[in-house]
């Protein structure tokens, strides 16, 4: 359904629609970075999963981060998001969120966002229940239980809808939806959400080169307002994203740089080919 | 475009679920409340109240006894108890079929209720005990001289209705906080209530506990000084079950149509993701925990005047494995299933339990495994798929 039209995020990030938005509130990117982590390591029985690892993303940036099996990629990003805690090393939101300390959904109210390897959403819901639990409010249980859809929030949604092309599939169950669709839905979810760093791991796997395509201009639109963290392996998808490149191996960052000289280093292509 | 977008609610399919419409913020509450239930559910509803406060207490009451039209003591009694019995099977569903997390030890909650009201009942009896003591008859046996610290207040009808509420709330908060925020889930969860509910039972066996150790309360006499035999207050207590059942029935319809509901099934279903997009699983998973202990105890207060006794049998694990047997039967995550699951399986107990009494437990086990293998999502899932074949 690709009518050649341009995507944009049209979102509700804009001035003109103010009613309802909330900034997150503490997050300092006066330094234009916006997530650092410092000498993070873990292992498990033994096993290093990090070591090591450095890595900072600066503020509005689009990074890939890519690596063979095993080089820890999602550990990273489950230290990020506090479903690990790392054994040392400090992990920092902004000049001031430690997030070592803090559990998931205080992470994910501070401002970050995830989307997982494998599409994760509510199978027995639809496709717009789904985006209103996503949608970014008070979450805590006596709220929910007094909670009513405004106008403001059925614009949000009926805008993500379009966005994420499941307009016409909003009142049907997200189980039912293919592969591409599910992982279109979550991503839809994670802007609901509007956090001001995404990670998105393997998000284009299983779509078609036309979804793919759709999904790689779709984040691009998103950067700058936001930052997004991607770990992918499709080059090509890579290649058309156009950001700044980590590979990852062994639990630390072996090279960094665009595609093209990453792709050059001598070690990196030892790493993926072997000796 | 337009400027406000048409609601989704009316852009349903017809025959769609209308657990799923999300009402409009202008809606009053009493037309959203009106809402929340089909057309056809509000009848059954009144159809209900009608049968249970209307009709049979009357033909109770005022229909002579060699009239045929008379509804006997066993039938009210057997009706009351059942009742109770489906508001512990529709507050087992709550926690069990929308919250993913199954208790087996919710028979505790019942008992507790059963026994915070049976201390009323208790004293209640005053002098007319065996030994004429204004001590309940298993004090005396004691040779206690007088009543324990926590009786105190125990003559009171409304400390009472307090302490049904409050005592199986304050377990059951207290006990969820610690399972809950530790993560434990699953089998885990369920082996830790059926420990529960197992220590319980053998604390109240105590004699020293103070609640009449294996024996438990019995012989009750009065409710508010009126005789607790009398086709009227029979008739009152079956009403009052009815009515408690309805309640509970709207409250888990009002629950699990709110977005608060919509949470609890996505815990249930995807937890991780649920926390990874800011909800805090704890607090949802105690308010419905601790709702449930609650509805199980109001259920325990109301069955034990009708039966005449609660004693700590009531808390073994058995017991509390029945109540998720009930709810499978029925019919997980619909709330009219553990109704009619509870209905079935204590009907056919009655009636297996006197015609052929050593084989219930046998056919119990075999109902448990059937329903397992054959109906995943009981009678009513049964129900849903004939009517869908029909229809195709």
């Amino acid at each position: 359904m690709n009518d050649g039209q341009t995507i944009q995020y049209t979102g509700w990030d804009d001035d003109t629609r103010a009613v309802g938005h909330m900034r997150t509130p503490g997050l300092d990117i006066s330094h234009k970075v916006i997530l650092y982590l410092e000498d993070i390591s873990v292992s498990f029985d033994g096993f290093k999963a990090l070591n090591n690892l450095n890595l900072t993303i600066d503020a509005g940036e689009l990074r890939c981060i890519i690596g063979p099996n095993g080089a820890g990629k999602t550990t990273m990003m489950d230290v990020i998001t506090g479903k690990t805690r790392p054994d040392t090393g400090t992990c920092y939101f902004g000049q001031t969120i430690d997030l070592t300390g803090m559990t998931e959904p205080e992470i994910a109210h501070a401002g970050i966002g995830r989307k997982f390897q494998k599409p994760t959403v509510f199978e027995n819901h639809t496709v717009f229940e789904n985006l209103e639990l996503a949608m970014k409010t008070d979450k805590r249980a006596l709220s929910s239980l007094f909670a009513r859809l405004d106008d403001v929030g059925r614009d949000k949604i009926a805008d993500t809808l379009r966005l994420i092309r499941l307009d016409k599939e909003a009142q049907r169950q997200a189980g039912l939806l293919s592969h591409g669709q599910k992982q279109w839905l979550e991503i839809g979810m994670l802007l609901m959400q509007e956090p001001q760093l995404l990670l998105l791991d393997e998000p284009v796997a299983g779509m078609t080169d036309d979804e793919t395509e759709r999904t790689g201009e779709l984040f691009k639109s998103l950067a700058g307002k936001h930052s997004l963290v991607v770990v992918e392996h499709d080059m090509a998808f890579i290649e058309q994203l156009g950001g700044k490149v980590t590979v990852l191996h062994e639990g630390s960052v072996l090279a960094e740089g665009d595609l093209a000289t990453v792709q050059a280093d001598p070690r990196v292509v030892e790493v993926y080919l072997g000796r | 475009m337009h400027p406000h977008p048409q609601p989704f609610s009316r852009l349903r399919e017809k025959g769609a679920e209308p657990i799923r419409v999300i009402a409009d913020m202008r809606t009053p509450f009493l037309i959203r409340f009106l809402n929340s239930l089909p057309r056809s559910g509000w009848i059954a509803l009144a159809l209900f109240a009608a049968v249970t406060l209307v009709l049979l207490p009357v033909l109770h009451v005022y229909v002579p006894h060699e009239h045929p039209l008379h509804v006997s003591n066993y039938v009210i009694t057997l009706g009351g108890k059942v009742m109770c019995y489906a508001i512990v099977a529709v507050a087992m569903d709550l926690i069990w079929g929308y919250a993913g997390i199954l208790s087996l030890g919710h028979g505790v909650f019942f008992a507790l209720g059963g026994y915070a009201f049976g201390m009323y009942l208790m004293r209640q009896i005053g002098t007319d005990g065996s030994y004429h003591s204004h001590l309940p008859d298993f004090m005396v046996f004691l040779d206690w001289k007088e009543l324990p610290w926590y009786w105190a207040g125990s003559d009171s009808f409304l400390w009472a209705l307090v302490l049904v509420l409050v005592a199986p709330a304050l377990l059951a908060y207290t006990f969820g906080y610690f399972a809950f925020r530790s993560r434990i889930k699953g089998v885990y969860f369920s082996i830790i209530t059926q420990a529960l509910t197992y220590a319980a039972m053998l604390f109240f066996f105590r004699n020293e506990t103070g609640f009449g150790g294996n024996n438990g309360f019995t012989d009750f006499k009065r409710i508010l000084g009126y005789d607790i035999t009398s086709p009227e207050m029979r008739s009152i207590l079956f009403a009052l079950s009815a009515l408690m059942l309805m309640a509970t029935l709207l409250l888990g319809r009002w629950l699990m149509t709110s977005k608060f509901g919509r949470v609890l099934t996505a815990i249930r279903d995807a937890e991780s993701r649920v926390m990874f997009m800011g909800y805090n699983p704890l607090h949802y998973k105690l308010f419905i925990w601790t709702l449930s202990a609650v509805l199980c105890s109001i259920a325990g207060a109301l069955y034990v005047p009708q039966v005449g006794i609660i004693n700590p049998s009531e808390m073994s694990p058995a017991n509390s494995i029945e109540i998720a047997i009930w709810t499978a039967v029925g019919g997980r995550a619909t709330l009219i299933g553990p109704v009619i699951g509870a209905a079935l399986v204590n009907l056919s107990k009655s009636y297996f339990t006197v015609a052929f009494p050593e084989y219930w437990l046998f056919f119990l086990g075999a109902l448990f495994v059937g329903v397992t293998l054959w109906l995943p999502e009981g009678v009513v899932g049964l129900w849903k798929r004939m009517k869908q074949k029909a229809t195709a």
